[in-house]
């Protein structure tokens, strides 16, 4: 009696140190992801707002405070008014024409198509490439002289693509013409050819979650197929559409190689976007600090989308 | 059933359209890059090849090799080291949770999502001060760092799925911290691992804004040298496609043998937990 007791409180007593060795070791296997994103992500972000607020814009750190001068600058920048027009734009053609055609797609996959998973291969693999790749290829597809053109001359259209300096609907306003500059519509076109399959695979993902039952059970009531799809299958998707809309919206928001590769700025900056302005200002004309209060605005309209998204989605998943 | 009859036929013609669309940009980089130059006119763009010149893949190949091999330099350490970061914070994550570990792993996940732009000021002084800065060893770590969030994020959805009951009765067994890990949960996610190992390895060769930030000439990965290509004065299209097409091989190639695990790695980065 007397030895089964301390036997059974030895092996508790020996659990709760072992419990306690365990955590030890759940803390040591976090702690250097843990270290890593306080100090690369939010301590070089509170780095990079400090940087905004100094007079570092040449080559010799100057650490000196600016306050909000190099703000005030950007904002009534010529080219940064430019960049806001062009980011807004290309982000609600983009999102749009993403959606549409990886939906549009995706139902049409959900038709029992023979076929169908080499279709799903074809729309997919421009995910698996770099967005430098595409820029090059799409930039000699789209080049006025050449590429597509050849075709469309026959009907009498010769657009000029990412070249076309137009402003489409334009007026004044600030310094510049807002409205949708042309040559984005070319950007546009090799940005959704390469992201299309992410909303398409979201969009599959989501109708194979839809149960048969539920469709018997609308042609049951004697729905038509265009009915069960309007009434019954797209509500379902909705979640769906949010979630390709922040995800494209932060690729958009941040979009830098497929434009450097392709387009560049472009003349009176009709293609240039914030992380393009960013790259030059910062790392080829020194204006560290400019560069700092781009990257802190970049990172606003991010954290706009994303920081609900987040905390919106974790509390769904726990 | 009648508008069946004419959906289906529809539908295809639909799908094949699209098909030629997203083709239509390999079939403009494989022509292009099989041209000899004087045939790379702007007026036969479409047109194939009279003869097929593979001088523009050597060309392409001599120009870009040592390119290529920082890329594999590169991207197999940082996709093996941030893919065990991954492991470790997201059995912690899903298996060892504390007080305060949801928040916490939310704040992680916001790295994935920020701007790079806004942390490469410091991060590129931070590379100097430890001498890192310009080599391949530097972009290892940059990539390892800012894979994290990801690679966590990732293995935590694998490990959740692991029953906790597993778990309980391993601890029973006597096993502690490590051997659950080594014994139960490394056993168990190695597709897991497969998925997070190809979405980074097609992202960090993909990847431009540091690569292009942080190295200069020799050290340069495969995507900066592709893009410096297209700067010279004159643009030669068909050694230009011949780069393009040696530089996504490596991506493509894993995209066509493992595609099915590069998806399940594309739905995981809509976050859901």
């Amino acid at each position: 009696m007397e030895a089964a007791r301390t036997e059974q409180s030895a092996a508790g007593k020996s659990s709760v140190k072992r419990g306690s060795s365990d955590r030890w070791m759940a803390l040591l296997f976090l702690l250097p992801s843990f270290l890593l994103i306080v100090i690369f992500v939010y301590g070089f972000i509170g780095w990079t707002g400090y940087v905004s607020l100094t007079n570092w814009n040449s080559l010799v750190p100057d650490m000196s405070f600016a306050g909000l001068k190099n703000y005030v600058f950007l904002f009534s920048d010529f080219r940064f008014q430019a960049d806001l027009r062009n980011t807004l734009f290309f982000t609600i053609l983009f999102i749009g024409l993403v959606i549409l055609l990886g939906l549009s797609l995706a139902i049409l996959l959900d038709q029992k198509i023979k076929g169908e998973s080499i279709f799903r291969n074809i729309f997919f693999f421009p995910m698996a490439l770099s967005f430098v790749v595409t820029g090059v290829v799409w930039q000699w597809i789209l080049n006025p002289s050449t590429g597509v053109n050849l075709f469309l001359q026959t009907f009498g259209i010769q657009p000029k693509w990412y070249t076309d300096t137009n402003i489409l609907a334009g007026f004044q306003w600030g310094q510049i013409e807002f409205g949708l500059p042309a040559a984005l519509i070319a950007v546009g076109l090799a940005a959704v050819w390469q992201m299309t399959g992410f909303s398409l695979a979201m969009y599959i993902a989501g109708l194979r979650a839809i149960p048969d039952e539920t469709r018997e059970a609308a042609r049951m009531d004697g729905a038509t197929e265009f009915q069960i799809y309007r009434h019954v299958i797209l509500p379902q998707l909705h979640p769906i559409t949010v979630s390709v809309i922040i995800i494209m919206a932060h690729i958009s928001l941040k979009i830098f190689d497929l434009i450097y590769s392709m387009t560049g700025p472009g003349a009176n900056f009709v293609t240039d976007v914030p992380g393009v302005y960013m790259f030059e200002t910062t790392f080829r004309g020194n204006y560290y600090a400019n560069g700092a209060a781009i990257a802190i605005v970049m990172l606003l309209s991010v954290a706009v989308f994303m920081v609900p998204y987040l905390i919106n989605s974790r509390k769904g998943a726990s | 059933m009648v508008l069946r009859g004419v959906a289906k036929p529809a539908s295809y013609l639909i799908l094949i359209a699209a098909s030629l669309f997203f083709l239509m940009p390999v079939y403009v980089m494989v022509i292009t890059s099989l041209k000899p130059l004087d045939e790379i006119t702007l007026d036969q763009m479409w047109t194939w090849p009279s003869a097929i010149d593979v001088s523009s893949y050597s060309e392409a190949f001599t120009k870009l090799a040592p390119n290529l091999m920082n890329s594999f330099y590169l991207v197999v350490p940082a996709t093996l080291l941030s893919a065990l970061l991954g492991a470790m914070s997201g059995y912690v994550l899903s298996k060892w949770r504390f007080k305060g570990s949801e928040v916490l792993f939310t704040l992680m996940l916001f790295g994935m999502f920020i701007p790079y732009q806004s942390i490469l000021i410091p991060l590129i002084q931070f590379l100097r001060e430890i001498g890192l800065y310009n080599s391949i060893p530097g972009l290892i770590f940059v990539h390892v760092v800012y894979g994290i969030p990801i690679t966590t994020l990732m293995f935590r959805n694998f490990y959740v799925n692991i029953p906790d009951e597993m778990i309980e009765s391993a601890k029973i067994d006597g096993a502690n911290f490590l051997g659950i890990f080594r014994h139960i949960m490394v056993p168990l996610s190695l597709s897991g691992f497969v998925v997070v190992a190809i979405w980074q390895f097609t992202n960090i060769w993909n990847e431009f804004l540091f690569a292009v930030t942080i190295t200069t000439a020799e050290q340069q990965p495969v995507m900066v040298a592709l893009q410096n290509l297209s700067g010279s004065q004159i643009v030669q299209w068909n050694v230009q496609m011949a780069g393009a097409l040696l530089a996504a091989l490596p991506t493509l190639l894993v995209y066509i043998l493992l595609g099915k695990y590069f998806v399940r790695g594309l739905l995981a980065g809509s976050v859901k937990g």
